[in-house]
């Protein structure tokens, strides 16, 4: 792998922090890091959380992309890109640069993982997120893929998604054997990543709350030294959210 | 284009080898008459038996209309933009351009990558991320680059179609109206144009002439990129039959 510099460049020069969750579906991660969220509220600080693939933008062209079965795996790796740098312009920075905690729920190592079992250039991949500044803390839950599998399927979800199952790839015309195939490439991607970027691996086989406590910890320990902005006293309004792309269709 | 080849990064899953059409760009600003030399050059090529297909930017089943939207929501950050003309991009390169010079066709392109490079390097100042971000695109046989001065190219502009907000670069408030905005930020786009020319090599055309004297230079351009082919079919052994 050739450095590209920037995964390894300083970090951001804003007062606020961003931290990052990665996994894979059942993983748990979104649990995680929405009680980290009460945890940090609960202490006072001012949040702000923000995840993958939550635009309305990507996701209507994804749907058209779908119905005509057109996406390639190049368009689909520059519209999750696009749609990041979007949430990235509008939704990451302005808060960090208010001196907020910003919590995403996945980042660009999502892109390097998934677009690159797809079918995209691994160093292609990166240089297209070459703009994204990098997290202060990034934690991967790791997770063996049959731990997964059950979770999601005695889970409240009960089936995976079409996308996240890589049906559209034509694997398995089984769901989960197609599953289980994509994720576990994804899984030796995200090996790769935890190395290359020094995401701190966190065990996701563990009972929720010892996950839990152990994270707790990690951010405790990095926030030392980190001093809380205070805007209002009030409920917290999300101002910024007057610059999303309205809908015209 | 037998010895096709991507400008960077390609995509892996897709050998560039077995194309056997051409691929001519036709680059400039807005207003410099692109549309209407393509049309004129297809009929062109037609008429003496090629088959071809026209591909012009922002135009792919998939984005076409996911860039109206966001323009009209006037999207602010440059990295956005210009990844919604990669996407866009990206869908004709694969469902359009490709399979048409597979099967042999001329494809002429209404614009190509360097306008992506020209739009995002007035508003970053940076060439190396964009140029990055395209790296999937083949390189052209042929780059024709209709130049034009600013001062013409806003008469013109303002006798035909009119300024609009996107072409005049007002999301980059260079001007206090939609005339100095236009004339700052097309300087700049063809100033950057120019540069790539040289670096390219593209067939610069001064589009200042008559229509008839650019169509004349365009043909003259494209010919012998189309008699290569040819002559190398012609090198062919005849009358030898191969078995299978």
């Amino acid at each position: 792998m050739t450095d590209h510099g920037y995964a390894k460049s300083p970090s951001h020069p804003y007062p606020g922090k961003l931290i990052i969750v990665e996994g894979i579906d059942g993983s748990g991660k979104s649990t995680q890091l929405l009680l980290l969220h009460k945890w940090l509220e609960s202490k006072g600080h001012k949040v702000f959380f923000t995840e993958w693939n939550s635009s309305d933008l990507v996701k209507d062209t994804t749907k058209r992309g779908k119905k005509t079965k057109s996406l390639t795996p190049t368009t689909f790796s520059l519209l999750h890109a696009t749609d990041f740098a979007s949430r990235l312009y509008h939704h990451i920075l302005p808060p960090l640069k208010a001196g907020m905690l910003v919590l995403a729920d996945r980042y660009m190592y999502t892109a390097f993982s998934r677009d690159v079992v797809r079918g995209v250039s691994r160093d292609w991949v990166r240089k297209l997120y070459a703009f994204a500044i990098k997290p202060d803390m990034a934690f991967y839950y790791k997770i063996p893929i049959e731990t997964a599998i059950s979770r999601l399927l005695r889970g409240t979800r009960g089936q995976f998604k079409y996308y996240e199952a890589g049906m559209d790839m034509n694997l398995s015309p089984d769901v989960t054997e197609s599953f289980r195939m994509f994720q576990s490439q994804i899984l030796a991607e995200y090996d790769k990543i935890v190395d290359e970027f020094g995401l701190l691996t966190m065990d996701a086989t563990q009972d929720i709350e010892a996950q839990q406590e152990h994270m707790r910890a990690l951010v405790e320990d990095a926030l030392r030294g980190y001093k809380p902005r205070r805007g209002t006293y009030g409920r917290r309004t999300l101002f910024w959210r007057r610059f999303d792309i309205p809908k015209s269709e | 284009m037998g010895d096709a080849r991507y400008f960077g990064d390609g995509l892996t899953y897709l050998n560039p080898s077995d194309l056997k059409g051409k691929l001519i760009a036709i680059e400039g600003t807005d207003g410099v008459g692109r549309s209407t030399h393509l049309e004129m050059l297809q009929e062109w090529l037609e008429v003496q038996g090629y088959g071809v297909i026209t591909t012009g930017w922002t135009r792919s089943n998939l984005m076409s209309k996911t860039i109206e939207a966001a323009k009209a929501g006037n999207i602010l950050d440059h990295w956005s933009l210009s990844l919604l003309y990669a996407t866009d991009f990206a869908d004709r390169l694969e469902h359009q351009i490709i399979p048409a010079l597979r099967s042999g066709f001329v494809v002429l392109a209404d614009r190509y990558i360097y306008t992506a490079f020209a739009r995002d390097f007035v508003r970053s100042g940076d060439r190396k991320w964009i140029r990055d971000v395209f790296g999937f695109a083949l390189i052209p046989d042929l780059v024709c680059y209709l130049r034009i001065d600013v001062e013409t190219l806003a008469l013109r502009v303002i006798e035909t179609t009119g300024m609009n907000y996107w072409e005049s670069g007002m999301d980059l408030r260079l001007g206090d109206d939609l005339y100095d905005s236009f004339k700052k930020y097309q300087s700049l786009m063809i100033k950057e144009f120019d540069k790539m020319a040289e670096e390219f090599h593209f067939n610069v055309v001064d589009a200042r002439k008559s229509p008839e004297e650019i169509q004349e230079e365009l043909r003259g351009h494209i010919l012998p990129v189309l008699q290569n082919s040819k002559r190398t079919a012609d090198l062919e052994p005849v009358g030898v039959q191969r078995e299978p």
